[in-house]
Order: C-alpha cells, then sequence, then structure tokens
C-alpha cells in the first residue's frame, strides 16, 4: 500500500514534470502580452463586463496553473472563497423544488445576447444529470441523480452543497463548476430553490 | 439548383426535426450522433449544401470592381501571390510582411478591401454576420475561398516570431477562466467524451484526430441557423456562451485562439463549406 502510494507519488511528480520538457513549446508569452491581446479583442466592451475578465485572486492562480494548483495555493484558494459565502440568515438552506426545477433548467443570462434585465439560471443540466428521466444532460459534472436520497436527507451534506453551489471553489479549489452565489449569478432564493431540487425527497431528483 | 435546394432545405428540416425526436426519446449516447452524421454525409455533396450557394456569390464579390479604386479582388495577396486562391485558407492564419501582421481571412480581406480596393468597410463590417434578408460578403468570400483549398491539409505557419507569439498566446486564451461563470474554453474542450446537454464536445487541447475534424469543417452551413458561418463566428458565439463581453471582429485574441486551434489539427484534410447542426 505505502509503496504504491509512493509509486503513484513517484508518477505524479513525473507528470508535473513532463510539460516543462516538452521540446518545441514557444516560450510562454508575458502576462504583458497576453492582457495586450485580451484588450485588442475585449477593450471597446462596457467598463463592467471588462471587470468580469479581469481574473480575482483565485482565478488567477487557476489560469496560471491551468487549474492544477500547488496543495499551498489550493489551500489559499478554499480558505479565501470560503470567506466568500454567506449562508441564509433564517438558517433555512430549501426552497420550493418545482422553482428550483426551472433554475436548473434555464440556460439564460449573462450573455452579452440576452436584454440586461434577464433572470439567469443555473443551466444544471448542461453538465449534470439530476431528474433521471430527463435525457438531455450533459456529462462535464458528476450525475446528480438521487443526490439527496443517496445522503438520507442529512443535514451536513445539505449545509456541504449549499457552499458548493455558493462557491465550488470553497470546496474544490479551481472546480470547472461556476461560483453561483460569489459571483451573483443566482440570488439566494434561487440556490435554496435548486436546493431544494437536490434534497427535496418529493424532487424527481429523488424519486 | 433550385430544386436540390429546396431538397437541402427539407433534408435540412427532417434533420432538426430527427434530432428533436431523439432528444425525447433514444438513449442520449451514441443514436442521435449517428443519425445527424447519417445526414451530415447526405447533405455533403455540393448540390445539396446550401453552403455552395456563398461560395457561387463570394466568387461574384471577388471578382467585381469596387471602391474608390474600381478594382476587383484579384489583387489581393492572401499570402500565395496576388489573386492565388488553391491553398491559400490552408495556411491562413499568417503574417503578411506588408502589413507586418498575423491575420486570418477575414482580417486580410478587411485589409484588401481598404488597401487594394480603396473601399470603406464600413458597410461590409455591418453585415459580418449575414442574417435574413442580409448577406455577408465576408462569409461569402470565405466561403469561396476556403473552397479552393479543398483536398489540401491544414498548414499551420509557424515560422515568424510573430506566428509563433500568436500560436503561444493561443494556448494562454484557450486556458483563461473569465465570465460570471469562470469559464475558458477548456471548461468544455479539454476533456474526452464529454457532452453538453447532448451535444459532443472536442477535445481541442490535444492535438489529432478530433480538432482536425472540427478546424477543417471551417466554414459551415449551419443548418439552426440556415447560414453559412465561420470561424470568426463561431468564436464570438463561444464567448457569447462562455459569458464573456463580446469579442471585436477580425481582432487579435480570435486570430491566435485559431492559429492555436490550427495548430492542433495540423494536417487535417480541408472539405468546405462543410454541413452542421
Amino acid at each position: 500500500m505505502i509503496r504504491s502510494a509512493f509509486a503513484s507519488l513517484a508518477l505524479s511528480a513525473f507528470a508535473l514534470c513532463a510539460p516543462a520538457l516538452a521540446q518545441d513549446k514557444p516560450a510562454k508569452p508575458s502576462q504583458a502580452t497576453i492582457e495586450a491581446y485580451v484588450k485588442s479583442t475585449f477593450g471597446k466592451a462596457p467598463a463592467e463586463w471588462q471587470a468580469r475578465i479581469t481574473p480575482d485572486e483565485s482565478l488567477a492562480a487557476c489560469n496560471v496553473h491551468r487549474n492544477q494548483v500547488s496543495s499551498a495555493d489550493a489551500e489559499a484558494i478554499t480558505k479565501r472563497e470560503l470567506a466568500r459565502v454567506s449562508y441564509p440568515a433564517d438558517g433555512k438552506f430549501l426552497g420550493n423544488w418545482k422553482e428550483g426545477y426551472k433554475v436548473a433548467n434555464n440556460g439564460r443570462g449573462g450573455q452579452f445576447s440576452d436584454p440586461p434585465d434577464t433572470v439567469s439560471g443555473g443551466n444544471c443540466f448542461a453538465c449534470h444529470q439530476l431528474d433521471p428521466k430527463e435525457l438531455s444532460y450533459g456529462t462535464l459534472g458528476p450525475s446528480l441523480a438521487a443526490y439527496g436520497k443517496d445522503r438520507k436527507y442529512d443535514a451536513e451534506a445539505i449545509k456541504d452543497a449549499y457552499t458548493k453551489i455558493y462557491n465550488s471553489q470553497a470546496v474544490v479549489p479551481c472546480s470547472n463548476m461556476p461560483r453561483f452565489g460569489t459571483n451573483k449569478v443566482l440570488s439566494e432564493q434561487q440556490i435554496k430553490d435548486v436546493m431544494a431540487y437536490l434534497f427535496d425527497p418529493e424532487s424527481p431528483v429523488n424519486k | 439548383m433550385k430544386l436540390t435546394v429546396i431538397g437541402a432545405a427539407v433534408l435540412a428540416a427532417a434533420m432538426t426535426l430527427a434530432a428533436g425526436h431523439l432528444t425525447a426519446q433514444s438513449p442520449p449516447q451514441d443514436d442521435s450522433e449517428k443519425e445527424i452524421e447519417r445526414y451530415r454525409q447526405m447533405l455533403s455533396d455540393p448540390f445539396s449544401n446550401p453552403g455552395y450557394l456563398a461560395v457561387d456569390r463570394g466568387e461574384e464579390i471577388w471578382t467585381t470592381k469596387r471602391g474608390t479604386k474600381n478594382v476587383s479582388l484579384e489583387g489581393c495577396d492572401l499570402g500565395e501571390g496576388a489573386g492565388k486562391l488553391e491553398g491559400a485558407y490552408a495556411r491562413l492564419p499568417r503574417h503578411f510582411a506588408d502589413a507586418d501582421k498575423v491575420m486570418d481571412l477575414e482580417q486580410r480581406l478587411l485589409w484588401c478591401m481598404d488597401k487594394v480596393q480603396g473601399l470603406d468597410t464600413k458597410d461590409v463590417l455591418s453585415r459580418r454576420f449575414s442574417s435574413p434578408g442580409k448577406a455577408s460578403d465576408l462569409e461569402d468570400l470565405t466561403a469561396f475561398i476556403a473552397n479552393k483549398s479543398n483536398g489540401m491539409k491544414l498548414e499551420p505557419q509557424l515560422k515568424h516570431a510573430k506566428e509563433l507569439e500568436m500560436a503561444a498566446v493561443g494556448e494562454e486564451l484557450f486556458y483563461r477562466r473569465g465570465g460570471v461563470m469562470d469559464f475558458s474554453c477548456a471548461t468544455c474542450h479539454a476533456e474526452e467524451g464529454k457532452r453538453i446537454r447532448l451535444q459532443g464536445l472536442p477535445n481541442l487541447s490535444v492535438p489529432g484526430a478530433t480538432a482536425q475534424a472540427t478546424m477543417a469543417t471551417w466554414p459551415t452551413y449551419r443548418v439552426s441557423q440556415s447560414a453559412l458561418r465561420t470561424m470568426q463566428h463561431r468564436l464570438w458565439d463561444c464567448y457569447r456562451q462562455q459569458r464573456w463581453p463580446v469579442p471585436d471582429f477580425g481582432s487579435d485574441s480570435l486570430t491566435a485562439l485559431t492559429v492555436f486551434l490550427n495548430k492542433q489539427a495540423a494536417g487535417g484534410e480541408l472539405n468546405v463549406p462543410s454541413i452542421k447542426r
């Protein structure tokens, strides 16, 4: 066991070195060069839009390391992002699962083609299986079918899921999943409704 | 010709319907993809692919005298010499000494309209993407010129320092996350066998067959949009879905991404315009 763990550690160390050895790689462009390209393409957008593509400290680290951050970076990210999670003042995590389904099924909002007052959806089905009867689901994220049932509707699991939806990087540094609460994609009520879609025993997710 | 186009429209409608039907009924795996591929095969000959109408229109625009100099675009050098079209698209984007800039086909066409023809490109740019009743010179020209590289292999130009910079920056941009959803190109296009909803996602993070099949099939006739579209539009649409700001048409980041993607797709044999969902 220890030996195989050591072997896999050695392997992963090799994997980390491998890109550095790669042959014809041109020199990595400077950050200033990259920013100049970004400016030339997106520089005419309104300031508010440009702010959205200015990476914060956590995302900057994810970008530099293509999401494969060191354990020190990982720790800093989870700590920083956890501090950006705000839990419901009323202590209630679960809203209405029927509303939650609508949020999970809605892929609009936040696109430059959307009218500014568009209410954003969570678009959960784009990446996750949820209701097992719905066949049109993506596979970029894990299946969440029977999510609440499998966790016996446990209070701790409920809080963890809320944290994950509110700010995925508070749980998994550089997670591919959006930080729905922290980035203000979804409101607290929308997150509660999605939570109910995952955790209400009556939700199709748990049937 | 008219009949074949109507035939294509009917088939295209059938294809859309079939895809919708499969979405609701059959297992989400390979079946619907296979069906779509079958229709794609049926539509991929020049006489039933509406994208070839754009090729014909493009040829006419290419040879029409316009601008203050009242000359056609035939004096435009797309990298192979003035007026030489064969193989030009397969080797674009590339560095042009006269502009000292790496340009993709559409950037180069705009440059030629300005410099060779003396044409005010404002109107051309306002029609950069076609819409019903409003044709796009740039889409049509791209279809016509890219078609002249059919059967040739994508040959990304990576000799000039600026070409190398483009490839390297393009790779960085591919992995750069941002927007309210924290998405990058890699969020969807860096793993094998993934889907968004039912749509298969090509893994473009590695060189090889998948990247070739993607890049060697643009420009394409998009059935869902009833329009010929180019890589400029595809990247514009990707950034829209990524929740990024509107990218400027024919700007450096888009060209950098195209250079990077063509590098991944080197050796892919062009067959365009293709037809896609």
